[in-house]
């Protein structure tokens, strides 16, 4: 999927929503590369254990560079049901491939309704240009 | 001098800053740039080739006449009226209780005249609290005081400064200036001429200072052949690898060397033997203010000692995380980075005496966990004659 197919979190997050082959929707969750690229010098990620419930706009981890550290939010209610950990030594290859290699978690969505909540791409680009002209 | 609701003050690189990629962002009042391209290349092309930066923000002050000496040795804890021309010290402005107002290079230098002047680097931050320290000791009767007579100027918008620093520094910018850099010491400056037309004959200050631990650079000249200089620079830069480094860099830089910053490492609640920098301040046969409190201070005991922390996992201890021993609190980090020389984080911060010696196992809590950290000797990093780290 490009980015212009995926969902984003008011934080930055990308999810991916597919379906099971039981059935279950299924968010892919990572970092968008404008958060990314505002943070370079990635030095560390936190990431959470399977199983753990998370709900939208809760914390799962953690992403942090040289000059600062970020929270990672669930952008939906659920539980983690996959972890990308060999990311975690591989912060090369999630500033390269943020969108496919560069996932973090698989989340086993509770409630399809927080979805709605998600900005569409063409309305998450817009925020990021609104914080590029808050920058200057 | 900017505040939170007046626009940030730009240096005169400002522009090419922005046209060359630098994401700027508001420090001490000025708008900076943080980096260009990666703090973690602009410090290791500092580190093994060679870095320019602009310090433009840096407050400057001049002073001469002939009372300008005795008023800078009563101002500051370091000694003045010493100094040989082209010579350079690191000291600090006390309060009257020995609190840290600044901590300052002066040089000294001369004017058309062939008189001293005297010109003291302020933080960007402190420059307006340091104007009205002056002020306040320097009255009018004072400043014309016949045969005595000091005049200063805030020259920080005339003049721009350019950090280059790195083990590199003397082959970039000798052929640019007519001093021999390749003989002048560490902490020591000159008035140069610069060699580049884009200097349009004009001259400028040039000192082997610096605030990266690496050999370097501080060159000074005016604010309106600042662009064209630095461009000279980055021209004739590019064969050794010169890159423009951000004030992201210089802070991973500095503290890798175990140098204290302003609102970080010191403060006007930090005294000079707290932070380790007691051996700035004359206290014996010279009087400046807070000389008394400090004497005081110096025979009581130590509330706190500034250290080095190596925190033992990954995660970077930042300014303001509290330092424990056990359940109990003995100090809090003061300054925290990932160092990119060690490729680990490490920070400085401040504990309690009995909390200092050299390997003492700490706690920071880092955003409500528990890391663990060890005591340090400072620095971090010590570059040796070769250039690379001990």
């Amino acid at each position: 999927m490009t980015p212009e197919q995926l969902l984003y979190a008011k934080t930055h997050e990308w999810v991916r929503v597919e379906t099971d082959p039981g059935g279950a929707k299924i968010a892919t969750v990572g970092l968008s590369a404008f958060a990314l690229e505002a943070l370079t010098d990635l030095v560390f990620i936190e990431l959470p254990e399977v199983g753990r419930e998370v709900s939208a706009g809760e914390s799962f981890g953690e992403i942090e560079s040289v000059k600062a550290v970020s929270d990672l939010y669930s952008p939906v209610d659920g539980r983690i049901v996959e972890v990308n950990a060999p990311i975690v030594d591989k912060l090369d290859a999630l500033s390269d491939d943020p969108y496919e290699a560069g996932w973090f978690v698989r989340i086993k969505i509770a409630d399809e309704a927080g979805l709605a909540e998600l900005l569409d791409f063409a309305a998450y680009q817009k925020q990021c240009e609104e914080e590029m002209t808050n920058d200057e | 001098m900017a505040s939170s609701d007046s626009p940030a003050l730009r240096t005169p690189l400002f522009g090419w800053h922005v046209a060359h990629g630098g994401r700027m962002v508001e420090f001490a009042g000025w708008s900076m740039p943080v980096m260009y391209t990666s703090i973690i290349e602009e410090h290791t092309i500092t580190r093994s080739a060679v870095g320019i930066a602009d310090i433009s923000h840096m407050g400057r002050l001049r002073f001469e006449g002939p009372g300008a000496a005795v008023f800078l040795a009563e101002l500051l804890t370091r000694r003045v009226a010493d100094m040989a021309e082209g010579q350079v010290r690191y000291s600090l402005v006390t309060n009257d209780r020995g609190g840290i107002l600044d901590d300052v290079l002066v040089g000294r230098y001369h004017n058309d005249y062939g008189q001293p002047y005297y010109v003291l680097v302020v933080n960007a931050a402190n420059r307006a609290k340091i104007v009205k320290w002056i002020d306040a000791h320097l009255p009018r009767e004072r400043a014309e005081r016949p045969g005595e007579e000091i005049i200063w100027t805030d020259v920080t918008r005339l003049w721009a400064m350019l950090a280059v620093q790195g083990p590199r520094s003397v082959e970039l910018l000798q052929p640019l200036v007519t001093a021999d850099l390749r003989t002048m010491r560490y902490y020591r400056g000159a008035q140069v001429r610069i060699l580049h037309p884009a200097a349009r004959r004009q001259g400028g200050i040039i000192s082997r200072t610096g605030y990266t631990g690496e050999d370097g650079f501080e060159l000074s000249v005016g604010a309106t052949i600042a662009e064209g200089v630095w461009e000279a620079l980055m021209e004739l830069g590019r064969p050794l690898g010169l890159v423009p480094t951000g004030i992201g860099a210089r802070d991973t830089l500095r503290l890798e060397a175990g140098m204290p910053l302003y609102s970080h490492e010191l403060s006007e609640r930090i005294n000079p033997f707290e932070a380790g920098l007691e051996s700035t301040c004359y206290l014996r046969g010279y009087d400046f203010p807070g000389r008394d409190a400090l004497l005081g201070i110096e025979k009581a005991p130590r509330q706190k000692v500034r250290v080095g922390l190596q925190p033992l996992g990954r995660r970077i201890a930042r300014q303001g995380y509290p330092i424990f021993a056990g359940s109990q609190q003995v100090g809090e980090v003061t300054s925290g980075t990932f160092s990119p020389t060690l490729s680990r984080p490490i920070a400085m911060g401040y504990v309690r005496p009995q909390f200092a010696a050299v390997g003492t196992e700490v706690q920071i809590d880092v955003r409500g966990r528990r890391e663990e950290a060890r005591v340090v000797k400072l620095p971090f990093y010590h570059r040796n004659k070769k250039g690379s780290q001990k």
